[in-house]
């Protein structure tokens, strides 16, 4: 069934959404850590810890990931030989947006973050619980999150990464919608939604960035 | 005016081809482009060199033969128009003018701008029509009552004149906005009900096998459309392929 045109399209929206609500969930999480020390310890352990969200959700979560970005790659690799002799003058701002165009660009850089940011916090975690088993800590997260941001490159890094992230938010969100079939009266909608998401979730995520590094 | 034109020229299919320069003068704004191609043409046949190969037909804006790709756009600046309908006056004297045939690999080249759309017609012939038992007792369709948002939307759909502007314009070259406009204009009609299941799948098989890439919602495609026709055809075909999919 994903074999053709509008599956691939169905399924890069549906898993898009999915990882959109993720990143909700994450960010609500990772906002606290501003406001409340122990609330974001008693969350991330519980996260942590929980196996429902271990050994369930976090393996659908990897799977979404990698299906999404492998999935783009296959789009990307099927389009670009659907015009094997290319325009000498193809004007491409005349009618769409360079978000539009460019969420190849923008889904490297996002994916080359997430590299970043699995060695960052998913390896040392999965080290901690399951290859050293290390004794129970719920009050380490904060210390450990704090202790991330000291570095100013990793702050600029992330920060830089949270743009790209905006702009691969900024079409693809209510782009999803358009793949599966929502185009209607809701649609102006959305694309204000979209818009409000894309701006405020990677700004959050840059503030908190920068907010333990001037704090931490 | 006076312009220099930059063309693309190829002998045949096989061939190898190139962007050829010319120089023309004494352009009137008020000409369209198709004339001003002839012009351009009727110079060449005087000076015995070969005249640059494009389509049209009608010339009127109704047909779609025309598909020229204009300074980085099919059928050139201006909106909701067939080159056909472009005029000169869109340039201005000393401009460039760059114009390549629409390129797909689902369009491959006949000579210089002409380009083969068939495909076009392959992905009709798989779904794209009513079946109508002609045999004498043919229903009127005036006595089937429609709903006007409908019959408005299946219209603007059938409006698709399949000029091939959305896939030349397409970064992916995806052929989306054509087929949803036909699957469209008959899905949204109680005589093209009967075999909407069928038909998506078919077109939408046949759209594939001839090569067209993936749509990815740029919205270029809706942008250039000469006939204006919306995106939410492809929301409409989409919605319409997952239902027929999990139906079998």
């Amino acid at each position: 069934m994903i074999t053709t045109t509008i599956a691939r399209k169905v399924a890069m929206a549906l898993s898009g959404l999915f990882l959109i609500l993720f990143l909700g969930q994450h960010f609500t999480i990772n906002m606290t850590s501003v406001f409340s020390e122990k609330t974001f310890n008693f969350l991330s352990h519980f996260m942590g810890n929980n196996p429902l969200v271990q050994f369930i959700l976090q393996p659908i979560l990897i799977f979404g990931v990698v299906f999404h970005f492998v999935l783009g790659f296959i789009l990307q690799l099927k389009n670009n030989k659907s015009r094997n002799v290319k325009y000498i003058s193809y004007k491409g701002s005349a009618n769409a947006s360079w978000v539009s165009r460019n969420m190849i660009l923008s889904g490297i850089v996002v994916l080359s973050f997430l590299g970043l940011h699995f060695y960052d916090f998913w390896v040392p975690e999965m080290n901690y619980k399951y290859v050293e088993f290390l004794p129970q800590d719920p009050d380490r997260y904060y210390e450990e999150l704090v202790h991330k941001f000291h570095s100013p490159i990793r702050v600029s890094i992330y920060a830089v990464s949270f743009i790209f992230l905006s702009l691969h938010l900024f079409h693809g969100f209510a782009s999803s919608f358009q793949s599966v079939g929502l185009n209607n009266k809701y649609t102006k909608s959305i694309k204000l939604f979209t818009v409000a998401f894309s701006l405020v979730i990677p700004a959050g995520f840059i503030f908190i960035a920068i907010f333990h590094h001037l704090n931490g | 005016m006076n312009l220099k034109l930059k063309i693309w020229r190829q002998a045949k299919a096989e061939s190898k081809g190139r962007m050829v320069t010319y120089s023309i003068t004494d352009v009137s704004p008020d000409m369209s482009f198709l004339e001003m191609m002839d012009m351009h043409n009727e110079q060449l046949i005087q000076k015995g060199e070969d005249p640059v190969a494009f389509d049209h037909d009608c010339r009127e804006g109704i047909c779609g033969m025309c598909s020229m790709f204009i300074n980085g756009e099919a059928h050139g600046p201006d909106r909701l128009v067939t080159t056909c309908q472009l005029h000169m006056r869109k340039f201005k004297d000393g401009d460039t003018i760059i114009i390549e045939p629409f390129r797909a690999n689902a369009f491959p080249i006949i000579k210089d701008l002409v380009v083969d759309r068939s495909a076009f017609d392959r992905i009709q012939q798989a779904g794209g029509f009513v079946s109508v038992n002609t045999s004498g007792n043919t229903q009127d369709a005036n006595s089937i009552p429609i709903d006007k948002h409908d019959a408005d939307k299946a219209f603007d759909a059938a409006t698709c004149i399949g000029c091939g502007a959305c896939v030349a314009s397409c970064k992916n070259a995806s052929a989306m906005l054509f087929v949803s406009a036909k699957v469209s204009q008959y899905s949204l009609l109680p005589q093209g009900k009967v075999e909407a299941t069928d038909r998506v799948l078919n077109m939408v098989k046949q759209m594939d096998e001839e090569g067209f890439g993936n749509c990815t919602n740029t919205g270029a495609c809706e942008v250039e459309c000469p006939k204006g026709i919306s995106l939410e055809n492809v929301a409409r075909m989409n919605r319409e392929y997952m239902i027929a999919s999990l139906k079998g």
